[in-house]
């Protein structure tokens, strides 16, 4: 048991560093999303499961369960939305990106407001 | 569970290998070229402060550390949505 918490403690922190590396070394805004968003969010979810295992307390559990589904949830809608407005600003692609399949669908003139207001 | 030499110094290791993360993920936030790699550059700082804090309540046995964790996570996502539609709105660029 012990050292089950402690290979979710090394992994969970080592998939917080890779995290780390591929923001620094990806090429462009959108693959360093790719590497941030998932990596941190399984990282988080281990160490706080290795906590949860660590105190066993129903308090700590409760709060530790309820911090990874918020985690979850939130961290590809954040991503989602982030990622959404940096192409709609036209962020430029990695040069050797080989498909663009939303520069026809998805514009920076494409927000409710802005639409609704020339609509009138 | 006890807290076996085993598990305090695959914490230690565990922190010393995310501060490793941290200083990368901070690397890009200083030379990030776009304010929205800045941004997800913050985002993936307070997912690994979270971790940082859950190893912190590992180690000293405080439970109470995982309240700011959850705090932490909780804030930030709010700051996030918050500058992607700054960023959309093309008030900031």
């Amino acid at each position: 048991m012990t050292l089950l918490v402690a290979a979710f403690l090394l992994v969970g922190a080592f998939l917080m560093f890779l995290t780390g590396l591929g923001l620094y070394r990806m090429p462009d805004i959108f693959t360093r999303m790719h590497a941030a968003t998932k990596g941190a969010s399984l990282g988080v979810a281990l160490l706080l499961l290795a906590a949860a295992f660590v105190f066993r307390d129903p308090m700590v559990v409760t709060k530790a369960l309820v911090t990874i589904a918020f985690v979850f949830l939130t961290a590809p809608v954040a991503a989602h939305l982030l990622a959404r407005a940096a192409y709609a600003r036209r962020t430029p692609l990695w040069e050797h990106s080989v498909i663009d399949e939303g520069r026809d669908h998805i514009a920076a003139d494409d927000q409710p407001d802005q639409r609704s207001s020339q609509n009138k | 569970m006890e807290m076996t030499p085993l598990l305090i110094n695959a914490a230690w290791i565990a922190g010393a290998v995310l501060a490793a993360g941290m200083l990368l993920s901070f690397i890009r936030l200083v030379q990030g070229p776009t304010l929205a790699d800045r941004v997800v550059a913050v985002d993936a700082l307070a997912t690994m402060a979270v971790g940082a804090l859950v190893l912190i309540a590992v180690i000293t046995g405080q439970g109470l550390l995982l309240d700011i964790a959850l705090a932490i996570a909780l804030v930030v996502f709010l700051g996030t949505i918050a500058m992607a539609m700054t960023i959309a709105r093309g008030i900031l660029k």
